[in-house]
């Protein structure tokens, strides 16, 4: 069970809810194949630097879960077949990143705190 | 070492002027990995302003010799704005304004 990181962008032309309700399948599909969501942050709408499938903007979100080897590879299936989904990336996380992602969500909670 | 104004100042009080060469220092600060110095063990591919110091204006990433990073860092940084290129944080081709 090792710690994955994804980031996925999501076509800003969705409404909402179609953003919401997107996040969710990805997070019942994860939960329901026996990963565990360590954290999940949302970072909303961000002007992309360069235009992807002539879009200048997307939503941006990052789940950060621990999970089995194949759950991985079958979530880039259901990202590719997505068209709201325009770009993934899923990073594995050494002790290093996992300490890192640990500090920056205390910096996180402590700023809104 | 005073500064070349103030080197200038000095000999220009009398009426006389004299054209004696000003010492400037060519010594160059001596270049550290800033990773290693400040500890900071794991290069994160989402923040972009972080990474905007690694890069010149066209985007390229800046060579070990300009930055002075170590080589583990470098290849860290690297990857790092790969990644950060893929999710559209930082572009490929920079326009020169950024």
């Amino acid at each position: 069970m090792k710690n994955y990181e994804t980031v996925f962008i999501l076509n800003p032309a969705l409404s909402e809810e179609q953003v919401e309700k997107s996040v969710d399948k990805y997070e019942k599909y994860l939960k329901s194949n026996g990963a565990k969501i360590i954290s999940k942050e949302i970072w909303g709408l961000k002007k992309l630097a360069y235009t992807i499938e002539n879009k200048n903007s997307g939503f941006y979100n990052l789940i950060e879960y621990t999970a089995p080897a194949e759950l991985v590879s079958s979530i880039e299936l259901d990202f590719t077949r997505d068209e709201t989904v325009m770009r993934y990336l899923t990073v594995t996380l050494d002790k290093h990143a996992i300490a890192w992602a640990e500090k920056r969500r205390n910096r996180s909670t402590k700023k809104a705190s | 070492m005073a500064g070349i104004e103030e080197q200038s100042k000095i000999k220009n009080e009398g009426e006389i002027r004299y054209l004696s060469p000003l010492d400037i220092s060519t010594s160059k600060a001596k270049k550290y990995c800033m990773f290693r110095r400040s500890g900071i063990k794991y290069v994160d591919y989402k923040d972009p302003d972080f990474l905007g110091r690694f890069i010149n204006e066209q985007g390229k990433i800046l060579p070990r010799r300009l930055t002075g990073t170590s080589l583990k860092y470098q290849r860290k940084v690297a990857v790092a704005v790969k990644r950060a290129r893929h999710l559209g944080l930082l572009p490929y081709v920079g326009d020169l304004l950024k």
